[in-house]
């Protein structure tokens, strides 16, 4: 089980937190005219990468903030959190 | 009780303390302080059971948790439980054991029968032999092999016990009690680090309960016991036996088990059985130590047979001889100490040993007592059924691979010793990288992935001068990493005996022509001849030749054999062990129970229960209840000796004619403030918000992005920027997750906020024709009439000092009324609805009813709304709006989606009007044509109708917007059943809407 730190709460345990996926995916301006390959681009595919990765995470049994977590995929080994509006 | 082989003193039982059990239908004793396994060595039994595969006859062959045969069926106080160790169960009174996988007994097994047809159950024979024909697998080869291959027998019952849970955090988690352990959890401790010190035996020390050794100036044992207490007496120190980490997992989490009651003779009231540990370490030391490696001879499994480490630990801890004429073989120093302390209780042994000589002081000292050794010889086979009675040796040629002569020795039991395998499954388990050392044989941690380190014998430090000094330093130095104090311990002097070398040659040959088994695995019965049939076979992998010949998978998991069957695949390959690699070491390593793993949420404390404020006065009014989710509501109101069908139709009948009342306190509700609050709801929702009067109410569809409908509810204007949203009870939690997600991650321009108020308020649905009479005398000052209180309006309303939230919403179709209080004035309002409401005929109504109103009003629900339906599906399309975006819309251009014979709702009823339609039912064209027949759709919701006073269902169908008069069928091969229908409107009741806006 990971340990994870809220940019917010601090360090708690995995069980408090849902996962969110890729987080340097951007969702389609509104109204804005896009092909149907970038759309699936956006709700369907996802890479898989063995490494680092920036991922989002809800701290849904806490205080249900959504952040970044910058986490190596293959050793789990956690480089970074932040708030959304940060980057690593 | 006399215990034949029990000596009179020495060992850390009670003999004061007699404890009788039962094995096999006969009544045994022991003492307190003994393991299942010493009483019932302390009588002269060895064979405790049959193996898996052959049914040869097994006995006891360690004292740990690596013994791989001792596995019998336990009852206690009318609980069973199978597969249990008796090296790892302390005896108590009252238990009872009985051999496993035997029939009809241990002593006369039918199964044995396999043993002399064992050359036709060669590795992969269940794979090559069951395999055809295919039909055969299910109704004879299954059924027979589980039979005969099965261990213990499951439990029927509940588990009685209770099992709990504890997280913990520290700094250092000192995992095992040997000297290392102890060493360096006193350092730390002194130096002022937060440390737990767990031990898995019943006992502290590990190896210094049985080695004559000093450490400063007390013997070993006493050492531990000093130091336990001193480290006991700390207040950052806690100290744990029988506990056992089984697994390490990511970010230093581990989890241990630890043993609490059933060692007890007089557990007080709700003692836990088992608790389970998480702890989350700073640094983990793994002191695990070491187990000792059997030598591989032929039938070298016959009861009687040990491993020689044991036997000492049987004679030293429980005062207990193993035997009384044994012989003792090893490759190696150490068991040369087991034949001395027989020694020094007057019993004579004879040592083989593989080597040609040894110097070591033990060694001498062997000599120098008399103890007969025969340097450069092994055993060659043995024999004695049901226990071992004599044994072939023979003087090893040069090459090794036969015997210069051989003669037979009469003995009792088997001492024997193949060098020693240190535990690294933990420190594997957290990705520590072994290295192979070849000096030793022995797979050793080298990279650590996490914060731990791994100290003494489990790190090949195998003296305990070693062992102590390596203990001290690193719990200094890891502790002072944290804690800076840097107050370190001068390392006690210590003294051992002198062991130095083994031999490598650790597998024997075979007699001339002869085809004996020479037992690798002993519980999975994998001997040499199945390794080597594998490799000629072709596998390679070490992974491969483990799942083909079941090496190492039985419930020991290869403690005792792994590294033998690594050993020998090397040898067939000419390869060395490192370039055939380890198998995976996978928690947990020894066995934990299910109990221990769930803890207590089980049954209803799963999860948590919620119950509505008018939860009291559904249970007084006999209430029945469903699970909705979490909730707990009201399925119907039980009345004299109605059915649930029947009462069901009462209470929507009721509500059809007079006036209903249904708690929908579950219903989810989301408060969202902030000046672009309707910008929002205008994206989340389908339909447009932005211009939604204050004060009125608008049915919203949201779609996940994807396009799927994701849920469906009300919204309420309360103020120029603040909105009420409902949801559905299943998906409250869901779509606050999903609104936190576009205001936090993808739109946090927008000034909006959101919070759930689901237990705020209490929610009362009043429906039908009388509820607008029932509101006016609840509220007789305020205007309630159709023009004053249109349909989709919201007003606030004051009831003495209530202040009540009132919709004009309807899920029912009728005329009606949502009321919502703050939680605490619930009931208060309820009693008075209820009591106002008398003569107008008000009833309350469940869950059932509900689904009934809302199914023949063709309004879709979860059962529709599941995930894989679009609006359009629904018939919500009207809902779409195509004047803005919004969340999901773009991907409804996709073509599937605009297909024009697309799944739609529609409704069914059966032609006879009498057959209800199983939910779930398929919608067939041809109820006769053969399989796979051709699906149109699935029922999705049934009901009484009792505007009608017939079954009606809602259906989900290819081209249901042109299916309208069509008979087709429902089948439901699962109650066999098939039911001409007609396809007709999903509005069945009031299909204008009339009612709603009356």
């Amino acid at each position: 089980m990971l340990e994870i730190k809220c940019p917010y709460c601090g360090n708690r345990s995995q069980n408090e937190f849902a996962y969110g996926g890729d987080a340097t995916v951007k969702r389609p301006e509104l109204n804005s005219v896009i092909s149907d390959q970038e759309w699936d681009e956006f709700v369907y595919y996802r890479k898989n990468p063995r490494g680092n990765h920036l991922e989002l995470w809800h701290h849904v049994s806490g205080c249900r903030q959504w952040f970044k977590v910058f986490r190596n995929t293959a050793t789990h080994e956690i480089i970074q959190t932040m708030e959304m509006k940060e980057n690593p | 009780m006399h215990q034949e082989f029990r000596i009179s003193s020495g060992g850390f039982i009670d003999r004061s303390k007699e404890i009788s059990f039962i094995f096999n239908g006969k009544k045994y004793y022991g003492y307190r302080g003994d393991t299942l396994a010493s009483a019932l060595l302390a009588n002269g039994i060895h064979l405790i059971g049959r193996s898996f595969k052959y049914h040869r006859p097994r006995g006891i062959f360690a004292a740990g948790v690596e013994d791989a045969n001792g596995k019998v069926q336990l009852y206690k106080d009318n609980i069973t439980e199978p597969n249990v160790n008796v090296t790892e169960v302390e005896l108590v009174e009252g238990l009872r054991i009985e051999s496993q996988n035997c029939w009809p007994s241990v002593d006369f097994d039918v199964g044995g029968i396999n043993n002399f047809f064992s050359r036709f159950f060669p590795a992969g024979f269940y794979y090559k032999t069951f395999m055809w024909p295919k039909s055969f697998w299910y109704h004879v080869y299954e059924p027979f092999i589980r039979k005969a291959a099965g261990m213990g027998k499951a439990p029927l019952d509940p588990d009685p016990d209770r099992y709990e849970h504890q997280y913990e955090h520290c700094d250092i988690l000192v995992v095992g009690s040997g000297p290392s352990g102890i060493a360096s959890a006193l350092s730390a401790a002194k130096n002022g680090a937060r440390v737990i010190l767990a031990e898995d035996k019943s006992r502290f020390g590990g190896s210094l309960l049985t080695d004559n050794v000093t450490i400063g100036n007390k013997n070993g044992d006493e050492w531990v016991e000093d130091s336990i207490a001193e480290l006991e007496s700390m207040p950052n120190v806690t100290v744990r036996k029988r506990s056992q980490v089984f697994g390490y997992y990511d970010h230093n989490m581990l989890v241990m088990f630890e043993r609490c009651k059933d060692h007890l003779k007089n557990p007080a009231p709700y003692t836990p059985r088992q608790r389970l540990w998480y702890i989350r370490a700073k640094h983990v030391i793994i002191s695990t130590g070491s187990i000792e490696r059997p030598l591989i001879f032929a039938n070298n499994d016959r009861p009687g047979i040990m491993l020689a480490n044991s036997a000492r630990e049987y004679l030293k801890v429980y005062g207990v001889l193993t035997g009384k004429n044994p012989i003792v073989f090893t490759n190696n120093d150490t068991a040369y100490e087991t034949a001395i302390e027989f020694k020094a209780k007057g019993i004579n042994t004879i040592i083989l040993d593989t080597r040609k000589s040894s110097n070591a002081g033990v060694v001498q000292e062997a000599k120098n007592l008399g103890i007969e050794i025969k340097f450069n010889h092994g055993i060659a086979n043995t024999s004695g059924y049901k226990k071992v009675n004599s044994a072939t040796i023979g003087e090893l040629n040069n090459t090794k691979d036969g015997y210069k002569n051989l003669q037979t020795l009469p003995c009792d039991s088997i001492f024997v010793s193949g060098n020693w395998t240190p535990t690294v499954h933990l420190a594997s388990q957290s990705g520590n990288k072994l290295k192979y050392e070849v000096e030793t044989d022995t797979f050793l941690p080298h990279q650590s992935r996490q914060k731990e380190t791994v100290i003494g014998s489990a790190n090949g430090s195998f003296t305990l001068k070693e062992s102590l000094a390596d203990g001290f330093k690193k719990g200094f130095q890891i502790s002072d990493e944290i804690t800076k104090n840097s107050k370190e311990l001068s390392v006690p002097l210590s003294y051992e005996k002198d062991f130095r070398s083994h031999d490598k040659f650790w597998c024997m040959p075979l007699p001339n022509n002869k085809n004996h088994k020479r037992f690798v695995d002993f519980q999975n019965d994998v001997a040499v001849s199945d390794i080597q049939l594998a490799v000629r076979e072709g596998f390679r992998s070490i992974e491969h030749v483990k799942r083909y010949t079941t090496l190492g998978m039985a419930t020991d998991q290869g403690k005792t054999s792994n590294l033998n069957g690594l050993q020998l695949v090397s040898d067939l390959e000419k390869k060395i062990v490192p370039e055939v690699g380890h198998t995976t070491f996978r928690p947990p390593y020894t066995s934990v129970t299910i109990g221990t793993l769930i803890g207590r949420e089980v049954g209803k404390n799963y999860q948590a229960t919620r119950k509505s404020p008018m939860h009291e006065w559904h249970e007084k009014n006999n209430a029945v209840f469903v699970d909705a989710g979490l909730w707990l509501r009201p399925r119907y109101y039980n009345r004299g000796e109605e059915t649930l069908h029947e009462a069901s139709i009462r209470e929507a009948l009721n509500v059809r004619q007079n006036v209903g009342i249904c708690d929908v306190t579950s219903l989810g509700k989301i408060d969202i403030k902030g000046k672009d609050s309707a910008e929002f709801l205008n994206r989340v929702y389908t339909n447009a918000f932005l211009k939604l009067p204050v004060g009125k109410a608008r049915y919203g569809v949201m779609l996940r992005e994807d396009g799927m409908v994701f849920d469906d509810g009300t919204t309420t204007r309360i103020s120029e920027n603040h909105f009420h949203m409902t949801t559905t009870t299943a998906q409250a939690a869901n779509v606050l997750s999903h609104l936190e997600y576009y205001l936090q991650v993808v739109w946090p321009e927008l000034d909006v906020n959101v919070v759930s108020t689901t237990e705020q308020w209490a929610g009362m649905a009043i429906a039908g024709p009388n509820s607008r009479a029932l509101l006016k005398k609840l509220f007789p000052h305020d205007d309630v009439s159709n023009e004053g209180f249109p349909f989709m309006g919201f007003k606030e309303f004051k009831f003495k000092n209530i202040t009540a939230r009132v919709f004009r919403i309807s899920f029912s179709g009728e005329l009606a009324f949502e009321v919502n209080v703050m939680s605490d004035y619930g009931e208060e309002m309820w009693n008075e609805i209820m009591l106002l409401g008398e003569d107008l005929g008000i009833q309350p109504y469940g869950t059932e009813a509900l689904s009934t109103l809302r199914i023949e009003m063709g309004h879709v629900a979860g059962s529709e709304i599941d995930g894989r339906t679009i609006a359009y599906d629904l018939s919500l399309e009207g809902m779409l709006s195509q004047k803005k975006d919004f969340i999901g819309k773009r991907s409804l251009t996709r073509k599937a989606f605009a297909e024009k014979d697309r799944e739609k709702i529609v409704g069914v009823v059966p032609l006879d009007k009498k057959t209800s339609i199983p939910e779930g039912s398929y919608l067939v064209e041809n109820a006769k044509a053969s399989f796979p027949n051709p699906k149109l759709g699935h029922v999705s919701a049934s009901c009484w109708s009792v505007e009608y006073d017939n079954p009606f269902s809602l259906a989900i169908i290819k081209d249901g917007k042109n299916r309208k008069g069509e008979k087709l069928f429902a089948v439901s091969p699962l109650k066999n059943i098939v039911i001409p229908v007609e396809i007709i409107s999903q509005h069945y009741v009031d299909p204008e809407g009339k009612r709603v806006r009356s």
